[in-house]
């Protein structure tokens, strides 16, 4: 039959574009994991120099161990600062935006959120250092002077305010949105007549909150707090910025202490040879951390997915 | 009050009387939270004068007493579950205010520093040759402030251009395979999973790992604008592919089941039904990927070295880019016994960054709306 023969010719051209077309696709699919896996090799074999050198000669005299568990537990503390102040404010807020502003307000208001994630952390970086630190540095002596008996406190204070707390404060602004942006659309999808049937018991609206909200989006509050976690630990301009570092203290309120992500920041330019090859044995530390936490947090997710509708 | 009077005597209650009724005993009255507003701003200034006054001091000692009086006052008149609630209340706008508050400071920050130096000079010259003895001069009001960012943005927007080039084409045809060809399959499932994760990465190991990768190939120390953009790449991908899958799983199914059913090829079905149909949720989400590491400063520290002068070639030479340009100009200032032309430079250059990105966002939004698929048939 002729007209299948033409229309065959056409479709097998058809075929072809079809096949190249997936081809593509899929390669740049295989493409992106195989980026993933070459983050992590290169990393690797650039950082193998230091991994193999003798001890004394790492940064330090006493081996990269020794090098960078200062640092590890600098990132934990300054993330660990900002979750404690981010948290609850951010879940406030995506409270404030969902369930207590005027639905006139409550738009614009994300939009807010929104532009304060949009701020590249440079500015941050620069306003902690300029504006907030030196802001801080009268609380400080007041925490110092009122509660320098526990250790984060005691003084004497950083007269110029470039301590831990005040990067952990600046990172808390940087994480605020993530949380925030998550919990609140887990909020509104919080489903009606749940809400309702509190209110028609006659819950008050905290009550209606704790009992039908909050169970609801419990999961993705966790998991959004993951994210926040594995953003702060990886955010290096605010801390290389506003932190004056040091060797590890107990004092937050000192200057001193570290992070990774800072250190590789700061030392990088001028690095080579050993040296070079240890602050990417750094970074692949803390692409490891990360890497972990943000696995957490995606598993989270995941678990939750159907119930919640969350991603 | 006489609430309970009212209760006893069957007397009709005067329109005027100031009792309650039935309905609204127990409530507090209207002007009872205002009234303790006000006190706590006085209490939290005679507080604030006592130790020494300070307007951060005297907010917060209003704000405190105020969270403490108010949901007390309630809780007194009305019990603690309503006192409870008013607590959260109280809390939930106080949680906003603290939000906004460094938001403000921040962007009255740049306005006030950067207007000042947004000069000519700033936009259209290089740092090629200023040295510290112009910023002395300039700091002792001989002569203006000379030196600026032209060779930043010019960094900025040619490493930003390759960023993009490398990553649209990745991230769009992966969210293509994601949406049209593996549609759960086990492999799509692993590239989300893994896709979600890359969102985490680090921004300074997504630069170590460019600066890795080219110092094999190239020798250690490798740095042109082309390994900053193959860092920001890496960045750049799961943000495009996330915003390209989700507007790709909103085109409706019907649409491609239409051109199917015309015999059309499903490659031509995605380039001429599916990707024309989410075209403005894929631009915008574009947008707001460039926008997103546009003002990424720590990959670019440890790629594309610093400059002075203006280079467009990204393929070697070092390059300065905006937000490295405000970094070094903070960090190591141009002339150290006078930093404040290179701090007015610095401000400048930030004023000019958060300009572009908000812009970018603008622009997002307005393609998303402006090229939205029509709801009714054409």
């Amino acid at each position: 039959m002729s007209t299948t023969v033409t229309t065959k010719k056409s479709a097998s051209g058809g075929r072809a574009g079809d096949s190249i077309f997936s081809g593509l696709s899929l390669g740049a699919g295989v493409l992106i994991l195989a980026v993933l896996a070459a983050v992590a090799l290169f990393l690797f074999l650039q950082a193998l120099p230091t991994f193999q050198a003798p001890a004394e000669d790492i940064s330090g005299g006493a081996g990269f161990l020794s090098y960078i568990w200062p640092m590890v537990i600098g990132t934990v503390i300054a993330a660990l600062i900002a979750l404690l102040i981010a948290t609850p404010i951010g879940v406030l807020v995506a409270l404030y935006i969902s369930h207590y502003a005027p639905a006139r307000i409550a738009k614009p208001v994300g939009y807010v959120i929104d532009l304060l994630a949009a701020i590249p952390s440079v500015i941050y970086g620069a306003w902690g250092t300029t504006v907030l630190a030196s802001s801080l540095v009268p609380f400080y002596d007041w925490l110092t002077n009122n509660l320098g008996f526990i250790p984060l406190f005691g003084g004497p204070a950083s007269q110029t305010g470039k301590t831990m707390l005040t990067a952990g404060i600046v990172l808390a602004i940087m994480i605020l949105p993530i949380i925030t942006a998550m919990s609140r659309e887990l909020f509104v999808q919080t489903p009606r007549l749940h809400e309702e049937a509190a209110l028609a018991l006659g819950a008050t609206r905290w009550e209606m909150i704790r009992m039908t909200v909050l169970p609801f989006a419990r999961p993705g509050i966790i998991s959004s707090v993951m994210l926040a976690l594995g953003r702060a630990l990886g955010e290096t301009m605010a801390v290389a910025l506003v932190l004056s570092s040091g060797p590890l203290t107990a004092s937050l309120v000192q200057s001193g202490n570290q992070t990774i992500a800072a250190e590789i920041a700061l030392n990088f330019p001028e690095a080579y040879g050993l040296r070079l090859s240890e602050l990417i044995a750094a970074g692949l530390i803390l692409f490891l951390i990360t890497l972990v936490v943000n696995m957490i947090a995606r598993a989270i997710i995941a678990r939750y997915k159907e119930f919640s509708g969350a991603n | 009050m006489s609430t309970t009077a009212s209760f006893h005597s069957p007397t009709p209650v005067r329109p005027s009387s100031p009792r309650r009724s039935q309905l609204t005993r127990n409530q507090r009255p209207k002007w009872l939270v205002p009234v303790i507003g006000v006190a706590a701003v006085v209490v939290g200034a005679a507080l604030s004068a006592l130790v020494g006054f300070s307007p951060a001091l005297w907010a917060v000692f209003a704000a405190v007493v105020f969270l403490v009086a108010a949901p007390i006052a309630v809780s007194v008149i009305e019990g603690g579950r309503k006192g409870a609630d008013s607590l959260v209340t109280y809390l939930v706008y106080t949680a906003f205010i603290l939000a906004v508050v460094p938001l403000i400071s921040v962007l009255w920050t740049v306005l006030a520093n950067g207007l000042p130096g947004l000069t000519s000079n700033l936009l259209f010259t290089s740092m090629n040759g200023v040295t510290g003895v112009h910023d002395n001069a300039a700091a002792e009001g001989q002569g203006p402030v000379l030196g600026g960012a032209y060779h930043a943005i010019v960094g900025t927007v040619s490493i930003t251009f390759w960023a993009t080039l490398l990553s649209v084409p990745i991230g769009l045809l992966t969210a293509i395979y994601l949406v049209e060809y593996s549609r759960g399959g086990w492999l799509g499932r692993g590239i989300t999973f893994f896709v979600d994760v890359m969102t985490g990465i680090p921004s300074i190991v997504a630069g170590l790992f460019a600066a890795a990768l080219f110092g094999l190939v190239f020798g250690p120390s490798t740095r042109f604008g082309f390994v900053a953009a193959v860092a920001l790449t890496v960045l750049m991908i799961p943000t495009v592919v996330k915003n390209t899958e989700e507007m790709l799983k909103i085109v409706p199914n019907e649409l491609r089941e239409a051109s199917y059913a015309l015999g059309v090829r499903k490659w031509r079905t995605i380039l001429k039904v599916v990707i024309p149909t989410a075209i403005s949720g894929i631009a915008s989400g574009v947008t707001l990927a460039i926008a997103r590491v546009i003002g990424e400063t720590a990959p670019l520290l440890v790629t594309a070295g610093f400059a002075t002068a203006i280079n467009w070639n990204s393929f070697s030479g070092w390059m300065t880019t905006l937000p490295t340009f405000i970094y070094y100009q903070i960090m190591t200032p141009t002339s150290p016994t006078s930093p404040d032309p290179s701090q007015q430079r610095a401000w400048a250059a930030a004023l000019i960054l958060i300009l572009i990105v908000m812009l970018l966002n603008l622009v997002a939004r307005l393609v998303a709306r402006a090229f939205a698929p029509k709801v009714t048939g054409r």
